[in-house]
Order: C-alpha cells, then structure tokens, then sequence
C-alpha cells in the first residue's frame, strides 16, 4: 500500500526518527523557558552537542559514550549563556544569538579531521517478535533506545512539571521572580540548573543528528534544528506533550518533503527544502497574532533578568 | 515591662550605598499585641521587617524571638522561628491557581488534595471564604490579599507581618480583614502592622513606634493620640490641608459617553458602556479597586487606546479616534500610574522626558528638530515649580526615587496648562508633604478652569479634592455623586462591597 511510491510504515518510521532531534532540543528549552529564560542560543548547543558527540563516539566506540559527551558538550558552552545573563545580567536575546554563532564556528574548528569518518552505530532495541507486527512493527517498534528515551524524557517533564514541588517552584520562578525570591527561593541557582538541563537536551539532540540521523560529520550538520525546535516551544504553548505533537509535525514535513523528493514529485526541490522553515514561520505568525492562549500561557517572567534589589 | 515580650529588637542599623536606612532602632512586640510601626515612605519599615523576615540581614544590632537570639539567614529559617509575612506586593503568580501560591509559600506543603482541604477549611474559620481552584490572576485585590494570609496562617505563626495590607482594599473588606486580624490577636497571635493610614492604626493596633529617617522617633498607645498628632510625629512637621477654591463650575469641558474598550492586557478589565462629563474648574474623582478598568480609562482618555469619534468629546468636538499628540494638542494631558517605562521613559534624562510630553503643548520642537533650549528652560521650571529633589536635569529619569519622579511627572503635565488634565493614582508612594502639594497643584489647575480628572484608589484623597465622585467597578462606571456629605460606608457600597464575597459564597452552597 504505496501512495506515489512512498510507504506509510516506513514514512512514519522515518518521521519519529526525524523528529527525535527536535524534541529533544525543544523539550530542553520548554524547561528553560518555564523557568523565564530565553536561550536563543539552541542552534549553537545543539551542533556542540553533535560535534562533541561525534568525537566522544569515535574514540570511545560507543554511541552512549558519544551521547553523554553531547551532552557535555552543549552545558560547557550552555555555562557562558548562564554567567553572562544570570550574572552579569546580559541580555538574554543578544547572548543567545551570540551562542548560537559561537557554537557554530567552535563546533567547525573542533569537527577539523572528522570529516568523512563513520561513527560506530547504534543498534535498535530488541522488542523480539513485537517487530513483525505488520505495519505497527515496522512504523513504531524498531527504532534505536534514543527515540524512546526521548518520549520517556518528554513524559518526564510533563509529571515533574505537573506534580511536583520541583516544578511548581521552577514555574514559579519563570512567573513571578520578584515574589519567588521575596517566599525566599535561589532565583538565580534555578535559572542555572534549568539553562543546564536545557543545554543537556540540546546535546543530546545534536549528537542524535551526527550519530544516528545523518550519521557522520560535516559543518552545520544541525540545518537550523534549533531554531525549530525554539519554533516548536511556541506552537506548544509551553506545554510538554504539545511539543511531541509539534515534533512529529515538524518532523513529518522534513521527512514528507524528502520522500516527495525521492519519489519526484513536479515540484521544484527548493520549495519543498524550505517547506519546513516556511511552515515554521506560518506556525510563529498565527500563534503569535492576537491575544490567543498562546500568549496567556508564556511564563510572564520570560527574558527577564533577575537583579535581587533591596 | 509587665507584658510577655515575644519580638525584641535592639539597636538595629542597616546601610546602604548612600543612605542609612535603619540607625539603632529598638523596639518590643508582646505576644497577641497588634504593634503598629509608623513612618513615612522611606523612613526604614520596609527595610526593618525584610531584616525580621530574613530577607536583609542588620549590620548592627540583635533580635530576640521569646528570650532567645534571633538572625534568621533567610525567609525559610524565619518561616521556621514562627515569623509570617503578608506583603504589600510581589509576592503572587497570576498563572498559579490558589493552592499551588499558597504551597509556595510552606517549607513542607501536604499533598494538593489535602492541601485544598485545608484552604478551605482554614479561609472559612476566618471568614476570608476562597477557592483554592481558582486562577490568582482571575482574583481581585482583596482576594488575592485573602491568598497571602491564608498562606501565613496554614503556618500556625506566633508572628504575623503585614506591610501595607488595606492599600487595595475596599472600606468593607478593610473590616473583613481586621475582624480576622482582632480574632488572630485574641488566639495569642502578635501582628505587626505597617502602614500610614492612621485612622486605621488607631481603630486596630493596641502599640505604635514611629519612624523617621531610620530611626525610632517616637511610641504611644494609639487610641490615646489623635491621627494629626501621630501624623506630626511622622512627617517631624506641621501638616497643611489643600484648600478648595469653591468656584462655581463652567461649561461641560470633558464628556465621555457610551465608551466601551476592550483591555489590552489579558488579566485587564475592559470599559463597559462608561459616561460621565466634567466641567471646567470640577474635580472628578473616580475611585474604585485596582484592576476595575482604571488604566485602561486612563488609555482611553490619554488616547493611547482609541475608541469611536463622539466617545470622548472636549467641548463638544469628538477626539475619541485621534492619539496623544492631537489629544494634547486640544488640551488633553494625562499622567498613568506606572511612572517607570510608562509615564516616563527610565534610561532618558529629565530634559529628554519633558520634551517627551511637552513638546506639542510648549513648542518644543521647529520643523522637526529639537529647541533644546526651550525644552531644558520648561525641565528646569518642572522642577523648581515642583521641588524634584534631582542633582540635575540631565540625570536619568531612572535615578529619581518613585516620589521625587512622581512630582516631575505631575508637575511636567500640569505644567503645560492642559484645559483637561486625568491623573491616575497622582500620590501613590509619595510622602505626606509631597503628597499634599501634588493635590494643591490639581486644585489650582481646576481653579484656572481646568477639568480634573483623579483615579485613585486612596478614598481620603478623593474626599480631599474632589468635587464629585464616581465608583469603577469591574469596568463599568457609576453615576457620579456629589463628595459633600458622602460617608465612608456609602463610598464603599458603590465600590462594590466586600468584593468576592458574594462569589465565595454562592460557590460554597454549590459545593
């Protein structure tokens, strides 16, 4: 059952490995965000993780050694982000640019000598007989651990958001954080771990693209996966399991475009490459216009620096 | 002393960059004794009860909580000792609902269920009703002040501290509050109560100690002072009264009819179908609970906000679709509450805020470029006129401390003769001699034939100066009254009452 020449099965297969990258970043910068911070610098975090992720793997031979030193990776450069807006109070959106580009001449420089190598590969789980399932074997249980820990991360924040004490203090922080500090809560410490944890999912995300997705290294090998991902935050409305759905949409057209391709659809490759970021930016216009729920449900204190007056 | 000293404190002395804040203050709560502390803005309350909470730690000096040495490090080890705030703001999360504030602000809050029980349970007991579902953003003034205490009192404190509390209230919820703060006193619970309204310090609190300048001026026992005494004691001063010139109105200078706009904020409260008319050389005051469609009346009338052509009329010419600049032009000059980043711009300095408003009404400007002489000649006038305590013109408007900016404010729209001039909160944070001169400058601008516009949420004030009175309530606007012979009681049924009252109660039977 083939449309135009291109299996369902395989489509959603590839799609839910497409957006694991995304999601990841994007649920990063959902609990950045909460916590009122704006880190624009995902992009930068992102291909840091990637290029550290690709080296840890390659000498370590280990992807999971390559995806902790992804991870690594983007914090150590997340930690400039957080001394320049937590404690020289910076502005967020300048810093954040300034990652971003930072990262991606860094990452350039460290990637020297990489290229063309093949990084060791990850296997899928074992599920067994679950995988010969028609369809839903082939379409949702045969991935590698990552696609679903990256569900399980997701479903994580969601609850510690949701339930627990942790994560009412971390929204209320990103609401109010005059009064979060006058109830006598570590404004700034918070602001710190959450940039931290953030930073980690952007890692893990970028070593996702050059271990398993693309899996090699070259320049920019990130394709502007952060500045969706922040894209996808904002389709969320801040809300975690909306950033599944926005992953998998975003995903599904990078992955829908490609195949497009493959099978030659009648129209120009150029539209349908940037139909992603085109969608992006409809997506940012119409969550944006108005007073919509959007708006209602962005942390009030977002992009705010925090000075403890008297 | 006889009486059991719960709270003690001995030479306290704090110093900041510039100001001695607090300078040997020492003073004594007794347990279950409402203790009043007095002074005016910047006298050092606020910086004395942040040091008992925690929050700011002395240079000098010690406390004493029931015999034993007191220096809580931080807001969490006061919280421990027994020692509970309510504060005067900052201190809610309008996207919370009520039981996640409340959880907050405990070191070790039950599980939410459980938790909302207790809300319940604890706001009935004190008859302060709240639902602990609902949005703190969806709360009026009173109730999101109800959320506070309820959060101090699941504590159990032996000390509560409450800086400013009635400031938003309305004169009903005020006896609400301290029917609670008289049962709390009588459990053995010790408040101590900040504030400058005197009326109330003497109807509630059984001990006073009055600030000047950081340091204690004075103590008495308030029911046996009068409120100008305690007043004198404050300001170190003899007080003057504005007076009225009592001139008979002109013509309809300022009509407003049937205006109706949405807020352009998303916890705003937007106008509904408001009237009313001022005459030259009246005074309007319009009172109301913060949050009832104030500011969005002020955008309305300033032109910020802009509604169809005949909803504002000066003599009789609608301007309701034209912005501030033409609005100023006619003779509409306004000044909003927020001072910073709204009346003013923070990082400019005075010369550069003056043309800001100015430069239509003085002529600041030729052919598009700026008369910079003229418009340092109107800045330095402002300030002399107005006595704005600045080291000069050219300092950022940023650097002036909220009661020095708010006289430049005022003084800068005053003083460009408008023939309407609307005023939202004119004296809010600013000292009672300050305070008294803004509302004498109103006063003298309505006797040279302006209409005067004055949203305020100060009640006294209102009576002070206003010739006739309206209530806003939940944006809309009611019949403007005569002020003369208007009692408090009346003033506070227009204002709607004990505000949430009703609500909590009709939710309580469905429940």
């Amino acid at each position: 059952m083939d449309f135009y020449g291109i299996n369902p099965a395989v489509l959603i297969a590839s799609l839910m490995v497409a957006s694991v990258p995304i999601m990841l970043a994007a649920i990063g910068e959902l609990v950045v965000e909460k916590a009122g911070v704006l880190n624009l610098g995902v992009e930068g975090m992102m291909i840091m993780g990637a290029v550290c992720g690709f080296i840890t793997a390659v000498h370590t031979g280990s992807p999971w050694a390559g995806f902790l030193g992804g991870a690594a990776g983007a914090m150590a450069i997340s930690l400039i982000f957080a001394l320049l807006t937590q404690v020289f109070l910076a502005n967020q959106v300048a810093t954040g640019l300034a990652m971003t580009l930072f990262g991606l001449g860094l990452s350039s420089l460290m990637g020297q000598g990489y290229n063309g190598i093949k990084p060791p590969a990850m296997a899928d789980v074992p599920l067994g007989p679950l995988e010969d399932i028609p369809f839903i074997g082939r379409a949702f249980l045969s991935h590698d651990a990552m696609v679903y820990v990256s569900i399980l991360i997701v479903a994580g924040v969601w609850a510690v958001l949701k339930y627990s004490r942790v994560g009412l203090i971390l929204r209320a922080v990103g609401e109010n954080h005059d009064a979060a500090h006058a109830l006598g809560y570590k404004v700034r410490r918070i602001r710190v771990l959450a940039i931290l944890f953030g930073a980690a999912m952007a890692g893990l995300g970028g070593a996702y693209v050059s271990l398993v997705r693309v899996p090699q290294w070259t320049d920019g090998i990130t394709a502007g996966a952060g500045w969706i991902a922040l894209a996808i935050v904002v389709f969320a409305s801040w809300k975690p399991w909306r950033v599944l759905i926005g992953a998998y949409l975003f995903g599904g057209i990078t992955v829908l475009q490609l195949n497009l391709q493959a099978a030659g659809a009648r129209i120009p490759v150029e539209y349908l490459s940037m139909s992603p970021y085109l969608i992006t930016i409809l997506v940012l216009v119409i969550m944006s216009s108005g007073k919509g729920r959007a708006g209602l449900n962005a942390p009030a204190a977002l992009g705010q620096n925090f000075h403890a007056s008297r | 002393m006889a009486r059991d000293v719960l709270l003690g404190l001995e030479g306290i002395s704090k110093t900041y960059p510039g100001v001695k804040a607090n300078d040997g203050v020492s003073f004594s709560i007794g347990a279950g004794e409402v203790h009043a502390l007095l002074g005016e803005n910047g006298a050092g309350k606020s910086t004395l009860v942040k040091m008992i909470y925690g929050l700011v730690k002395p240079d000098e000096g010690r406390m004493t909580l029931r015999g034993q040495p007191y220096a809580p490090p931080e807001p969490r080890a006061a919280r421990a000792a027994g020692v509970a705030m309510v504060f005067q703001h900052f201190s809610l999360f309008d996207a919370l609902n009520v039981a996640e504030n409340v959880a907050l602000g405990m070191d070790n809050p039950p599980p939410m269920r459980a938790l909302e029980g207790r809300i319940r349970e604890v706001s009935e007991g004190y008859g302060l009703p709240l639902d602990p579902a609902r949005l703190v953003g969806d709360l009026s003034a009173g109730e999101r002040q109800r959320v506070e205490i309820i959060r101090c009192l699941l504590q159990d404190p032996k000390l509560l501290i409450m800086d400013e509390p009635t400031s938003v209230l309305t004169p009903q919820e005020v006896d609400i509050l301290f029917g609670t703060l008289r049962q709390l006193a009588a459990e053995g619970t010790s408040i101590l109560y900040i504030s400058h309204k005197l009326e109330e310090i003497k109807a509630l609190c059984d001990e006073a100690t009055i600030l000047r300048r950081g340091k204690v001026v004075g103590t008495c026992t308030p029911r046996e002072k009068s409120a100008r005494e305690m007043a004198e004691m404050m300001v170190g001063a003899t007080l003057n009264v504005p007076k009225r010139a009592g001139k008979e109105p002109g013509p309809v200078a300022l009509k407003v009819q049937e205006l109706s706009v949405a807020s352009p904020s998303a916890f705003g409260t937007s106008l509904k179908g408001v009237n009313f008319e001022v005459r030259q050389g009246e005074v309007l005051g319009i009172g109301g609970v913060a949050g009832n469609g104030q500011d969005e009346l002020l955008l309305a009338l300033s032109g910020e906000l802009r509604t169809p052509r005949d909803t504002v009329q000066i003599h009789g010419r609608g301007i309701g679709d034209s912005g501030p600049n033409d609005r100023r032009r006619d003779g509409i000059c306004a000044a909003p509450e927020e001072r910073l980043g709204h009346a003013a711009a923070p990082d400019m300095s005075l010369t550069e805020n003056a043309l800001l408003s100015g430069a239509v009404r003085r002529g600041l400007t030729k052919r598009g470029f700026i008369d910079w002489a003229r418009t340092r000649d109107f800045a330095e006038d402002v300030v002399r006129t107005f006595d704005v305590r600045t080291p000069g013109i050219g300092t950022a408007a940023r650097a002036l401390s909220g009661g020095n900016l708010q006289k430049f404010v005022l003084g800068r729209e005053i003083m460009q003769e408008p023939e309407v001039i609307v005023v939202n909160q004119p004296t809010w944070g600013v000292d009672a001699a300050a305070a008294a001169f803004i509302r004498q400058a109103l006063l003298n601008r309505a006797e040279a034939g302006a209409a005067v516009v004055v949203i305020s949420q100060d009640i006294d004030e209102i009576m002070e100066i206003a010739d006739r009175f309206a209530a806003l309530n939940e944006g809309r606007l009611s019949e403007p009254v005569p002020t003369q012979g208007l009692t408090i009681d009346q003033i506070g049924l227009m204002l709607g009452g004990a505000h949430g009252m009703h609500q909590a109660e009709v939710s309580h039977v469905h429940a």
